[in-house]
């Protein structure tokens, strides 16, 4: 089913988001992959405040390429979500409440996203070109240093993204695949 | 002898490294269009006509494929009567690489070292193979490869026991395992026999190979075919969400190997299967 939502990304809302649906975001988002993740850790570990409130915001795992002239961004597509998953769950549990990236996440991920009633959205992998075209503002607002693996803050328009976890359990990779591989029998 | 300065190696290895990126090579490209015409799921062919766009806005703006650029993975098969003059090979080539990267745009994901992980900001240095062959020609091949399909790839050290049926099930395990993480429809290379190295470098090397090519070994060109449908039949489907484009061809390249070991390789790319090739 097709949907349009606008950040942020409450808890009422996310209920209502299945795996499945085609969704298009509208509103503020924000990347951190890999990198950044692991900072963010530290910063937790060591008792200090994260650069962004993760109260209802949207994670994009994300690193572009650089910008040409006159643009917001780069190709902007999704990275492997399960490199984040050691540390996804203390951030859900922190009020993060959506994540977009490709691939399969860990029990500990999706435990996480059933109990805060979040929602784990996957994007095209390998369609960055398209994605870029749904954002149209681009700004670095924590760990320069990091180059593509920064935190960016994003200003996204209908960007495309289809629910693969939802809060009540549901798991798109696992129902879509058993479906077809009978299908393709 | 034929004299070939460096520099012109610099020079393509740039406007390759940009090509690449852009433009997907015609055997891709038509696989591509082929795989939309016959998916059968609404989810995966509307998957398949966003790849379509992309790739339409990739080589229209300029926009990187993937901004996964990859790292630089380069085959020179330098024929033995030429002689670089003007420098060093290896330097030269990393130079295209590092002019490619920064002036065509595309994503730094280099680190300097696997633990300290700093970011060598130019995408330097590539991975680069060299072949010895006959002749006064050198062929480069430019594949940069993104890493969320080479972090599913595996090697097998399979026994001698396990036969083809080990060799088959190998393959499936690892795109199974790989599955919505590659960015499917991916493309399977498989190398099998030789060492640990040398099937791995065969299996790489397989990817570079045209989609729309097969094995000249007839019994290879068979597991060929059989696995393309077999893992068309998983049901993973384009991005992972469920359908019957998995793959869009297995290459498969086999060498010699000792009497006590069955080496097989698997190396996974996803849909943006980049290899651009020149002969100078």
């Amino acid at each position: 089913m097709d949907k349009h939502m606008h950040t942020p990304l409450t808890e009422e809302m996310a209920k209502e988001l299945k795996a499945g649906d085609y969704v298009y975001i509208t509103g503020t988002i924000y990347t951190a992959r890999d990198a950044a993740h692991k900072r963010m850790q530290e910063t937790l570990d060591a008792g200090g405040e994260l650069p962004i409130d993760m109260k209802d915001t949207i994670i994009y795992y994300m690193g572009p390429s650089p910008a040409r002239e006159g643009r917001p961004i780069g190709s902007a597509g999704p990275t492997t979500a399960s490199r984040m998953d050691k540390y996804a769950p203390k951030l859900l549990d922190l009020g993060l409440k959506g994540m977009i990236g490709k691939g399969k996440r860990s029990k500990e991920v999706l435990d996480a996203v059933v109990r805060n009633y979040a929602v784990y959205f996957a994007a095209v992998g390998g369609a960055g070109a398209l994605l870029s075209k749904a954002i149209k503002a681009s700004e670095v607002v924590a760990y320069d240093d990091l180059g593509t693996e920064a935190i960016r803050k994003l200003e996204v328009e209908n960007f495309p993204v289809i629910v693969v976890a939802d809060c009540e359990g549901n798991n798109l990779y696992e129902t879509a695949v058993k479906e077809y591989a009978v299908l393709s029998e | 002898m034929r004299e070939l300065h460096v520099s012109e190696i610099t020079k393509e290895i740039k406007e390759m490294c940009i090509e690449a990126n852009h433009f997907l090579s015609k055997d891709m490209d038509i696989a591509m269009k082929n795989a939309l015409s016959t998916e059968k799921t609404p989810l995966g062919c509307q998957i398949l006509t966003q790849l379509q766009e992309n790739l339409q806005i990739a080589g229209e703006d300029m926009i990187p494929i993937c901004q996964d650029t990859g790292m630089a993975v380069i085959f020179v098969e330098i024929g033995q009567e030429v002689h670089f003059i003007g420098g060093s090979l290896e330097e030269a080539i990393n130079e295209g690489v590092r002019q490619g990267y920064t002036e065509g745009f595309l994503r730094k994901s280099v680190v300097g070292d696997p633990l300290i992980r700093e970011n060598t900001k130019d995408n330097t240095p590539a991975v680069i193979h060299y072949e010895m062959v006959t002749g006064d020609k050198v062929t480069i091949t430019v594949a940069p490869k993104g890493f969320g399909s080479e972090n599913m790839s595996r090697v097998f050290m399979l026994k001698p026991a396990d036969g083809i049926e080990g060799v088959k099930n190998a393959v499936l395990t690892a795109v199974k395992d790989a599955g919505p993480n590659a960015c499917p429809p991916m493309v399977v290379g498989v190398g099998i026999g030789g060492t640990f190295e040398k099937c791995a470098l065969l299996a790489k090397k397989a990817l570079t190979r045209p989609v729309d090519s097969h094995s000249h070994i007839p019994y290879v060109k068979e597991m060929e075919e059989e696995l393309l449908q077999k893992i068309n039949g998983l049901g993973i489907g384009p991005g992972g969400l469920g359908g019957t484009t998995t793959a869009l061809a297995v290459n498969i390249n086999t060498y010699p190997t000792h009497i006590a070991g069955l080496p097989v390789a698997v190396n996974i790319c996803c849909h943006v299967n980049r290899h651009v090739v020149r002969t100078l």
